[in-house]
């Protein structure tokens, strides 16, 4: 089993790594230190690993390293600091969307890849667009809640830059 | 971790079929890798060769060619539920996509792989099968067109020979009176394995009366299965709530249940009378 080099963006900042062919993509982002990746369930089920793959959302353990040669990947640190948060991770802080945290990172990838499509959904396309991801401390409420708030503040954002 | 493999990236088709050709018993295609990986990871898949065949530009796609709508193997499930044309022609489609796993997993898994990895349950086979599909196997001795009908052999097996890769999947355009429905029962919303799914598509004359019917069931037999005796029962017949119990009933004869961890034998051929009955009132009268 020869190591392939791979080459990827994360969060903006390129890497050009060796891999095993058999190592996810979930692992090799852990290994590179972007830990905000969880580690959940490793068979789909849970969406804590979840990135953006060139936008889409997907389970980081079920994408092999090299099948992301050339992408551009963006977790959930890559969307804002704790100084400059994005509205989705404030929405999530203010509404009270997180308890243990463990599944916080995943939700919110698919929070901002429900937005980027649509920034007026139902609850009903909110709980669709979460379906990948559990919570396994609470429930739901509030994170549909967090979605709704961030939607709110993107808009009057988008709004602001109209005018 | 995984266990060990190695490795093929193949640029072009006729690449991938040139391994395929050497090396094909030790090959294994991976496209969205939603099945395979999960399997390689609980020891039950080990393969020696993986080939990526997810961007080859061959396999990707959704047209309407010759009175077909074709769809690429390696077009991913997220795809089919954002296409104009499948919208159109292959509603039934859209609706069994808009139900499967969840979207993280919609956005990798590909019809292709679905079909191969041939799960009883598998969500794209029944509505394809009441569409008539027809899938297309390449090899580098050619390719072959068949009925989706006679793919499937037996849990995870089909007609696929390890020299072959499955390129595309093809459904006659129905006609503009045809109307399909997708059911699926689950033991939750999202994320989850049919206990039960039935695919219907109906058409029928101005007077009323059907003039094409198809049935396809999933997770009710080691295959998908069509239940053509429920569709003779149908055709020529007006479309009344007698007709369709008849027909429902005669779906749930066709079936060959087992019990398993999701529920018994006896209870999914009741469902399975259910639903079809629910998807033909529903197909019949909007």
């Amino acid at each position: 089993m020869e190591a392939k080099v791979v080459s990827f963006t994360v969060n903006g900042r390129g890497h050009v790594v060796a891999l095993a062919p058999n190592l996810t993509l979930l692992r090799a982002l852990r290994d590179l230190g972007y830990t905000d990746i969880k580690n959940g369930c490793e068979k789909g089920d849970c969406g804590a690993c979840a990135v953006l793959l060139d936008g889409k959302a997907v389970n980081s353990c079920l994408v092999l390293a090299w099948q992301a040669e050339g992408a551009q990947i963006v977790t959930d640190a890559g969307l804002g600091t704790m100084d400059v948060p994005h509205p989705i991770q404030e929405a999530f802080a203010d509404s009270g969307a997180v308890q243990c945290g463990y599944c916080t990172p995943g939700m919110i990838i698919s929070a901002k890849a429900l937005l980027d499509r649509n920034l007026d959904p139902t609850d009903e396309e909110i709980c669709e667009a979460m379906a990948g991801n559990l919570c396994r401390c609470t429930g739901y409420t509030q994170v549909v809640e967090a979605v709704h708030m961030a939607a709110q503040k993107m808009q009057e954002a988008s709004d602001d830059t109209r005018r | 971790m995984l266990p060990e493999f190695d490795l093929l990236m193949p640029r072009t088709l006729a690449e991938a079929l040139q391994w395929l050709s050497e090396d094909g018993p030790n090959i294994t295609p991976l496209a969205g890798g939603t099945d395979l990986i999960p399997d390689m990871r609980a020891g039950s898949h080990r393969p020696r060769v993986m080939m990526d065949i997810s961007r080859l530009d061959e396999l990707r796609g959704i047209r309407v060619e010759d009175g077909y709508l074709v769809v690429g193997a390696a077009v991913t499930i997220a795809e089919l539920l954002d296409d104009l044309l499948v919208h159109q022609h292959a509603s039934v489609l859209r609706q069994a996509a808009a139900v499967m796993a969840n979207p993280l997993v919609r956005n990798r898994a590909t019809v292709g792989g679905n079909l191969v990895n041939a799960s009883p349950a598998a969500d794209t086979a029944t509505p394809l099968l009441a569409l008539a599909g027809e899938v297309e196997l390449v090899s580098q001795q050619g390719s072959r067109q068949m009925a989706l009908e006679g793919f499937f052999t037996s849990p995870g097996g089909t007609v696929r020979r390890p020299d072959e890769l499955l390129s595309s999947v093809r459904c006659p355009l129905p006609p503009s009176s045809a109307k399909g429905v997708y059911r699926k029962l689950a033991l939750r919303k999202a994320g989850a394995v049919s206990v039960v799914s039935v695919a219907a598509v109906l058409s029928h004359d101005g007077g009323g009366q059907c003039d094409g019917a198809r049935i396809a069931l999933g997770a009710v037999a080691p295959t998908p299965i069509r239940a053509h005796a429920a569709e003779a029962a149908l055709c020529g017949q007006s479309l009344t709530s007698d007709s369709i119990a008849v027909a429902a009933r005669l779906a749930a004869e066709a079936t060959c249940c087992i019990d398993d961890v999701r529920a018994s034998a006896a209870y999914r051929s009741r469902v399975t009378e259910v639903l079809t009955r629910r998807a033909l009132d529903q197909a019949a009268n909007g």
